[in-house]
């Protein structure tokens, strides 16, 4: 294996970028943990968060990404026609063939101009799809390029990834550091082929490794990316005011912060997993959205994504001045938490099409 | 399957894009070239800002096909703050809380299956109640 210096390891623009404009999208409906326990443990369980969001009928992957990357326009304050790229990672994409990206362009007023593409890495396309965009316009062939992760996540009912699957959506503009609300020093990915969690073709639900998620998947790859990227910038956990990992339960993104060094304080507002439960590909960057709608300027925050098969994306954030003047400007994670109608089971069922018609 | 009118209309389905006449200012939806006040061509668009109030509304409880597996449905008619009505679904609603005269905001959702789940999905307008900006 080739050995790299800590600082070349770092993936850092040659233009510096930042982000312009972000925006999330939560559905209304909730479930609680323990109604999936009521039905399916006799109402004993250990629950893994309190309850999850669920998306409506009329709801997908689509219309979630529209709505986030309408509210990250009205933050940033540019037109759509400035956005070179419309990237949406996710899971759930509504089509196996047909992108989602070209409906977002189209509803956004973004096309014709624009690159458009669907990516695809478990729980952190959203963030695979920033990284990108920090490279597309951090080369300059581009001024913005919007980075999408949004997800309908589905779990087999009974199954211990049915409480949290969730859904939600985070729009990101990435765009030049001298408009930006705030600016992304250094990103580094840490990727290896981990068999943690899978989804076949053509089949509905995910399967998973059960124990196996945690050591050599989710920890290995989330320690690895943001304590290799700490050591490269020559940070430790006391220079970050804020702190954000990937969700798929309340427990792990808290044992992962408490390893790197991590204190409760620094993750508690970008911890909302157990209020909306794990929107996959939107996790962690809804998770960033709530820390960014609270910050201040000079804020340094470390976010670090998971996808499963297996990766993580670290990234280092500086909040700066233009912070406050955009804050307000579009709904806010906590307004979309607040929106909140609690459902039963079978309201859940129908749903999410849990209930076979034909 | 109606592929040709789903294309031909995403434009104003999507993002409530009408026109706008340059000789009296009237504001249209959906866009039709000729402006019903003052009769002159217009065909310049104009995106509506999505808002506007419940003028009426109904339940619909048997719903044509298409959309019979979303019933039961509130379907009103939304006067936008630029001067049309429209007739659109609400979403995100509860019946007991509707009411005429309801400020409403335009959201982008699925509106059906063109044919089965085998056809293109359709997305378009519906309107929500309005979420303010802080």
């Amino acid at each position: 294996m080739t050995t790299l210096k800590p600082s070349t390891k770092l993936l850092k623009p040659a233009r510096s970028v930042g982000i312009t404009g972000y925006g999330v999208y939560i559905p209304r409906y909730r479930l609680p943990a323990q109604e999936i326990a009521r039905v399916w443990a006799g109402g004993k369980a250990a629950l893994p968060i309190k309850e999850k969001a669920v998306p409506g009928l009329d709801e997908d992957v689509i219309t979630m990404s529209i709505e986030a990357a309408r509210n990250a326009l009205a933050r940033a304050d540019i037109h759509a026609h400035q956005l070179r790229a419309i990237w949406v990672g996710s899971e759930s994409h509504p089509y196996a063939v047909k992108p989602t990206s070209t409906v977002v362009a189209e509803a956004i007023g973004a096309v014709p101009n624009t690159q458009a593409g669907d990516w695809e890495f478990a729980c952190k396309a959203g963030t695979e799809a920033i990284v990108a965009s920090m490279g597309f316009v951090g080369s300059s062939m581009a001024d913005y390029a919007m980075a999408i992760g949004s997800d309908t996540a589905q779990g087999r009912p009974g199954d211990a990834l049915e409480y949290t699957a969730a859904a939600g959506g985070a729009a990101f503009i990435i765009g030049p550091a001298e408009n930006a609300l705030a600016t992304i020093n250094a990103s580094y990915s840490y990727v290896t082929d981990t068999p943690d969690f899978w989804r076949r073709e053509n089949q509905k639900y995910p399967e998973h490794g059960s124990r196996f998620t945690g050591e050599p998947a989710y920890f290995k790859h989330t320690t690895s990316a943001g304590s290799t990227m700490m050591e490269a910038l020559g940070v430790t956990a006391k220079d970050y005011q804020w702190a954000i990992f990937h969700q798929p339960n309340a427990k792990f993104p808290q044992r992962a912060a408490k390893m790197l060094g991590f204190t409760p304080e620094q993750i508690e507002p970008g911890l909302l997993a157990p209020v909306i439960g794990n929107p996959y590909s939107a996790s962690a960057i809804i998770g960033l959205s709530a820390v960014l709608d609270i910050a201040k300027p000079d804020d340094r925050i470390l976010l670090v994504s998971f996808g499963s098969g297996a990766g993580s994306d670290a990234f280092d954030i500086t909040v700066t001045k233009e912070i406050t003047n955009r804050q307000d400007k579009a709904l806010k994670v906590q307004d979309y938490i607040d929106r909140r109608t609690e459902i039963d089971y079978a309201t859940y069922a129908r749903m999410r099409g849990k209930i076979t018609m034909k | 399957m109606e592929i040709p009118r789903h294309w031909r209309l995403k434009q104003q389905r999507y993002r409530l894009v009408g026109e706008v006449c340059q000789h009296c200012e009237s504001k249209i939806f959906p866009p039709r070239d000729i402006c019903p006040e003052c009769g002159g061509e217009a065909d310049t668009l104009y995106t509506f800002s999505g808002n506007g109030e419940v003028y009426s509304y109904t339940t619909v409880h048997e719903g044509p096909a298409g959309y019979d597996d979303s019933t039961p449905y509130t379907v009103a008619l939304v006067k936008l703050d630029e001067g049309p009505t429209v007739t659109a679904q609400l979403t995100d609603v509860d019946e007991d809380s509707l009411q005429i005269g309801m400020p409403v905001e335009m959201v982008t959702r699925k509106l059906k299956n063109d044919g089965d789940e085998r056809g293109m999905i359709v997305y378009g307008y519906k309107f929500r109640p309005r979420m303010a900006v802080a």
